[in-house]
């Protein structure tokens, strides 16, 4: 320990001997350094950024549907029995650990009027305020209908720009109102614009409103998916209007008293799906889990028999997300070491130089009764205290860079601990490996030759 | 018992195909508190003998006892060891580190001598030794900005430092001046008859060699003259060292 004392003082006194020469050196490990550090910062901002782009996609998202319902062995296919509700949407967000935020979503099919414009939507949809939140998705103009808004029903919506379009030609519509099966809607936000989505539906086609509203106001039943004209076209076009003779009734026509005993259908407030996100992609097999545990206790299903929902997850785009976060991994990393064995090339070459300019120095001190390996510690000491001198150097240098990145150019950059704790690691092991053929060669030196060096 | 005691040395270096006989079978003894020139022309093997009697280089055959030990057998590390220990270089080119100051070339071999003295003890010695040569007010000066001279004096306490037997001087005169040479040559003396420490002058010059009291010479790879000790001689400096302790 004493020895290693002496030998790092030694180097330390030969490194400070020449410093021009050992600010040459050290500027290859710096340079090295800033570019790893500058590099995973930027890459990894980049990163983060593309992943955010594929998660705002749907990767990160996960969709709750209803079961099948089955009557006589007919199935009626997924969606079509009527089990979830919006109590199960905020028991979700409230009791899955896993799961960032949950929604509610009412969907129907109908038309929109506006003065002498007319609309049908794609997406007329009843949810919470999570769900701009859950979609990632921010208003252009006016604001997000509140949780007392979905309480009280109360009549609102938000436009897409789609919409927009059709419906108010002149721009402008906050604050006016549309009619939505006949119920008076104020609009009090517009959308940004989000374009299609990967099925080609135009996603800026959406009017969303509180899910109370939705449902008790506008929709009544989350079955009625048709549209006001469809209905009108098939009632004038009704079997019983062509074929009168057809028109018997399969069943007795109920009468008063039958009517009054059966029972009501209780007003049940289920919902058409219910929209999850999960922090991060990684965590969607626990959240599936978490959220098949509470639905299946909320449902009181016992052990055994099937769920009476479906969940669903973005596979394809999860799968792209993974490609694409394993992709910039792989990168990141060849960059850094490419740019580590320049740097630590660079030390090799330098070192080499400055063995055979101090031959005559290393043949002294064997001389006067160093020993090949005193020789070999003392070179290759020399060789890490240069490396962690520059590492840290580097590290400032590369934070430097990231930084004028992102203030200049206005590159994400994302700050990364492990890497500058990895490259100081690194650059001592780039000092110790390309150090020691250096400090080795010296230490092989024959003392009589090295003393007559010229 | 002597000092350093040589017998039968020869050295052989290969060439390409041929061998060349450097040494032919050298013997010699210097007896401890010599002061002893070796004189040679160039190509007479004077370095090569030199060479192996500062135990850098190890003979193809005979034997070499330096103070009681077998050099010949002994492992890099271990003539690394005696070096460091026993025995002081001076050189022709003074070899001081440059851009460092006296007092730390001074210091340089206590770097690697194990003898468990403290850093303070060692810089101590270095001070006092620079105080010898006469250079107790240039501790801080750089190899740059001492002359010829100077340098050689800073090189002469440094070979001191480790309280060695034999000082070893290589053509210690030859980038001096008449002036300075003469200097230089006293002071070798002066250790030499204060000290008591053997010394080995290895130069071509008889001027240089006139200052020592026996000149062994070599010629052709085999000694010429003044191997041994003539026994007169031996009995003055035998007295002489008696005298002193």
């Amino acid at each position: 320990m004493l020895k290693m004392a002496t030998t790092l003082k030694t180097a330390l006194r030969a490194l400070r001997r020449n410093p021009l020469r050992s600010a040459l050196t050290t500027l290859g490990i710096i340079i090295g350094i800033a570019a790893v550090i500058a590099m995973v910062q930027i890459g990894e901002g980049s990163s983060a950024a593309i992943k955010q782009t594929i998660a705002n996609m749907g990767a990160n998202e996960l969709l709750i549907f209803p079961g099948q319902a089955v009557s006589a062995g007919v199935s009626f296919g997924g969606g079509s029995s009527v089990t979830l509700t919006s109590a199960d949407a905020a028991a979700i967000a409230r009791d899955c650990p896993s799961i960032s935020a949950a929604a509610p979503s009412v969907n129907a099919r109908m038309q929109v009027v506006r003065g002498g414009m007319n609309w049908v939507p794609q997406f007329l949809i009843g949810t919470t305020p999570a769900y701009l939140k859950i979609r990632d998705w921010p208003l252009a103009e006016g604001r997000v209908f509140g949780n007392d808004d979905v309480d009280g029903a109360n009549e609102v919506c938000i436009l897409g720009q789609t919409d927009v379009k059709e419906l108010f030609p002149s721009g402008k519509p906050l604050g006016k109102t549309i009619l939505v099966n006949n119920v008076p809607l104020r609009v009090i936000g517009v959308l940004t614009k989000k374009g299609a989505n990967m099925m080609g539906m135009d996603q800026d086609d959406i009017i969303i409103m509180p899910w109370t509203t939705m449902k008790y106001r506008v929709s009544g039943s989350a079955l009625q998916n048709q549209n006001q004209s469809a209905s009108a076209a098939s009632a004038t076009f009704s079997t019983s209007q062509l074929y009168p003779e057809t028109s018997q009734s399969l069943y007795p026509v109920e009468s008063a008293t039958e009517q009054q005993d059966l029972p009501q259908p209780v007003s049940f407030p289920n919902v058409n799906s219910i929209l999850v996100s999960v922090p991060s992609s990684s965590q969607i097999p626990q959240a599936i889990t978490e959220i098949t545990a509470l639905l299946r206790q909320r449902h009181h299903l016992q052990p055994g028999t099937p769920s009476d929902f479906n969940i669903r997850n973005m596979t394809e785009i999860s799968q792209a997300l993974g490609h694409t976060t394993q992709l910039m991994t792989n990168l990141l990393t060849g960059v850094a070491l490419i740019s580590l064995m320049v740097g630590g090339v660079g030390i090799m070459n330098i070192m080499l130089v400055s063995v055979t300019e101090r031959t005559r120095e290393i043949g002294l001190r064997m001389a006067i009764g160093a020993r090949p390996g005193d020789i070999l510690s003392q070179f290759i000491l020399e060789a890490i205290v240069l490396c962690l001198f520059g590492g840290a150097l580097g590290i400032l240098f590369g934070q430097g860079l990231s930084m004028a990145v992102k203030s200049l150019l206005h590159w994400p950059i994302q700050m990364s601990a492990p890497a500058m704790v990895a490259s100081v690691a690194v650059s001592v092991v780039v000092g110790l490996v390309f150090g020691y053929y250096p400090a080795w060669k010296a230490s092989r030196l024959d003392p009589i030759e090295a003393l007559r060096y010229e | 018992m002597e000092l350093i005691k040589v017998g039968n040395i020869i050295k052989t270096y290969h060439l390409g195909s041929s061998d060349v006989q450097v040494l032919k079978g050298v013997s010699l003894s210097i007896m401890p508190g010599e002061m002893v020139a070796l004189m040679g022309a160039s190509g007479s093997g004077k370095t090569t003998l030199m060479n192996i009697l500062g135990c850098l280089d190890r003979p193809t055959s005979g034997q070499y006892l330096f103070d009681g030990q077998e050099i010949s057998s002994m492992s890099v590390n271990q003539r690394a060891a005696v070096r460091n220990r026993k025995i002081g270089f001076v050189f022709q080119n003074f070899n001081l580190l440059a851009r460092t100051s006296a007092l730390e070339n001074v210091l340089l071999p206590t770097t690697y001598a194990e003898d468990g003295l403290s850093a303070r003890q060692h810089r101590q010695r270095a001070m006092e030794l620079l105080d010898q040569v006469g250079l107790g007010d240039r501790m801080d000066h750089e190899p740059s900005q001492l002359s010829g001279g100077q340098q050689q004096r800073v090189a002469i306490a440094r070979s001191l430092v480790n309280n060695p037997r034999l000082l070893l001087a290589d053509e210690p005169t030859g980038n001096l001046n008449t002036h300075t040479s003469e200097e230089v040559l006293r002071m070798f003396q002066k250790l030499n008859a204060e000290k008591d420490i053997t010394i080995l002058l290895v130069t071509h010059d008889a001027n240089v060699a006139g200052h020592s009291r026996r000149v062994i010479r070599i010629s052709d790879g085999l000694i010429a003259d003044g191997g041994f000790q003539s026994p007169s001689a031996a009995v003055a400096a035998g007295s002489a060292s008696d005298a002193k302790r």
